[in-house]
């Protein structure tokens, strides 16, 4: 990217959701959804099952598509040129629910397919990066088992040095603890917490509230596909301002 | 008051009876008086049925000889299939030429082996050998050119043919059913739509009817003074049937892929084509390998339909020789000797799939 370029990118917020609109057929599921993220903000987004979290961070890149309204990621506008939706895609990281790791792969093959095919790093150098973001998520002695070989929090925890191996100026999280057993949450929370305090710029969909009062900029409550509500951590929790949310803090703290 | 365990309980040798070959036997075969019964009375049926067996097919045999005066035991007379046993394996190839043959065998067999199990690491060159180079080297060494005499396919069969026909539809059958099952799940509805029409158009028709119509009518429709050769047609036919069929199986294995696998490639920026030969395929085909060796199995077998468009494979060159003057009443002999090939060549296929299955088993699979 040429200096001018990068500068101009760096004056536009990261992502920018404007009046954006989805329907599953006649389903009405995310309605007039604005949401601004600057740059190294760190955003949590929660809500009941079936508010539309999960498909408004898989708007971001595409994996679903808006009908109505504007998503502009890293200053380009998210349309059916299958051109830009790659290069967003390359931009940005995702972690899901289910890892969804490559079963038939090694977990270094995992790390380093993308790099290699897509950004046309070669193979050594791609596997150099891949070991490092490996030891990142401590875990690069199992560099050559088989997904199916590791526990869940350790699947989950290559799935992130995966998507890191990519370089992506931004990442998405996708309910990223609620497949694990409990003893493993915090072994994937502490890699997200620390990949937070290195300035990533983060969307995380995700029930643990202890999680979004350490590291979140901002929380983002939505609840039958709208935002209800958005607010800094200590505000949000403290003094919540709509019903809505009330009833679901109290719901999920008393529960959890 | 709290009970706290703080030794650990130490690691004990399973019970004597459970195992070892007496364990195993009182386990599985004499558990209970019904099931000791069951097993004399199977051993019993196993026994009667493998004497008779043998007895015919070895112990009251011939082996040796020359013509049908020489069977003179009370069981098989391998004889027959000894005195005929070059055009049973080449038909009516020259018999001064068939060393082409072996040779093509020789250089398919260096190249199956390399491609197909572990003796070398890097599959590209082996891949390109048999793949591209083994196809035409075959053509000119079976066919002619270069120097070598032309044989007229109409002089193969026997076994040969049966192999040509089967190694040939196999090799257009995989890869063009992995296109037709991609196709059937393309969003491009006018791709979609003629996959499907093709797949279940093939599918809706006996074999038997589509090489007829290879064989029969495809030239009438043709401009006139093109003329395909009979065994050309026959194996357009027969990979092409067979195509509906793989694209089917390998839909199958597309569909077991989770959609999860799909997202996640795409969200590295990989792109469609590149998710398909990374991702996706390499463990739909894996998971389809039972039914794709099924189909190859089917396959090979229903070669021996060509016989109705007058092509003379294995079966219908054994056929024609029970019908021989000089050696009648020997169709047993020649059905079983033909029974015994397809069955080497099915239960390989067969091991093979099984020892792919384990050696791609990547420990996802509880």
């Amino acid at each position: 990217m040429s200096d001018a370029a990068m500068s101009k990118a760096q004056e536009q917020a990261a992502i920018q959701l404007i009046g954006m609109h989805k329907w599953y057929g006649d389903f009405h599921v995310l309605r007039d959804i604005n949401l601004t993220v600057e740059r190294g903000e760190r955003i949590v987004v929660c809500g009941p099952s079936g508010s539309g979290k999960s498909t408004m961070i898989r708007c971001i890149n595409r994996l679903e598509e808006h009908q109505q309204g504007q998503i502009i990621v890293d200053g380009i506008e998210l349309t059916n040129d299958v051109k830009k939706i790659d290069e967003i895609r390359r931009e940005v990281g995702m972690v899901f629910q289910h890892f969804n790791l490559f079963p038939h792969l090694t977990v270094l093959e995992n790390c380093t397919l993308a790099p290699i095919w897509v950004r046309k790093t070669p193979k050594a150098e791609a596997e150099a990066t891949a070991m490092k973001f490996l030891e990142r998520v401590k875990i690069p002695e199992q560099a050559q088992k088989y997904p199916g070989q590791l526990s869940g929090g350790q699947q989950q925890r290559v799935a992130i040095a995966r998507s890191l191996c990519m370089n992506p100026r931004i990442m998405l999280f996708d309910e990223p603890t609620s497949a694990l057993d409990p003893e493993m949450i915090s072994e994937v929370l502490d890699t997200m917490i620390s990949l937070a305090e290195e300035g990533m710029t983060m969307i995380c969909v995700t029930h643990e509230m202890g999680f979004a009062k350490t590291v979140a900029d901002r929380v983002i409550f939505m609840d039958q596909g709208e935002i209800i509500e958005q607010a800094p951590p200590i505000e949000f929790f403290e003094n919540p301002q709509s019903e809505r949310t009330k009833l679901f803090l109290s719901q999920i703290l008393h529960n959890g | 008051m709290a009970i706290v365990k703080t030794d650990r309980h130490p690691d004990l040798p399973p019970p004597v009876s459970q195992t070892g070959i007496i364990g195993w036997m009182r386990e599985n075969l004499f558990s209970s008086w019904l099931n000791s019964i069951l097993t004399l009375i199977s051993l019993y049926v196993v026994w009667t049925v493998l004497s008779a067996v043998i007895s015919y097919t070895i112990i009251n045999a011939n082996f040796v000889g020359t013509s049908q005066a020489d069977c003179t035991g009370t069981g098989a007379c391998w004889v027959f299939i000894k005195a005929r046993f070059g055009q049973n394996m080449y038909g009516f190839y020259p018999e001064s030429e068939r060393w082409r043959v072996d040779l093509g065998y020789v250089l398919g067999a260096i190249g199956l082996v390399l491609v197909l199990t572990d003796i070398v690491k890097n599959k590209k060159w082996p891949a390109i050998y048999l793949f591209g180079v083994y196809p035409v080297l075959c053509y000119f060494l079976f066919y002619g050119g270069f120097g070598l005499e032309v044989v007229e396919t109409s002089q193969w069969g026997g076994l040969f043919l049966t192999l040509v026909l089967a190694s040939v539809s196999i090799f257009v059958a995989l890869p063009l059913g992995i296109v037709l099952a991609l196709g059937r799940r393309s969003e491009m509805p006018v791709v979609r739509m003629m996959c499907v029409g093709f797949i279940e158009l093939i599918r809706a028709v006996p074999l038997i009817s589509v090489l007829f119509m290879a064989s029969v009518m495809l030239p009438l429709f043709l401009p006139e003074g093109t003329n395909f050769d009979k065994l050309v047609r026959a194996l357009v036919g027969m990979s092409l049937f067979s195509a509906a069929y793989m694209a089917e199986v390998v839909r199958g294995g597309l569909q077991a892929i989770p959609k999860g696998q799909m997202e996640a490639a795409k969200s590295l920026g990989l792109g469609y084509w590149q998710a398909m030969t990374f991702i996706i395929l390499p463990q739909a085909l894996k998971i389809a390998i039972p039914s794709i060796v099924n189909t190859f199995i089917g396959l090979f077998k229903d070669t021996t339909l060509v016989l109705i468009i007058g092509l003379l494979d294995l079966l219908s060159i054994v056929k024609t020789g029970t019908t021989d003057k000089n050696w009648l009443g020997l169709a047993t002999e020649g059905y079983i000797f033909v029974a015994a090939v397809f069955w080497v060549f099915c239960f390989s296929m067969s091991r093979y799939s099984i020892w792919l299955e384990n050696k791609l088993h990547t420990g996802h699979k509880r």
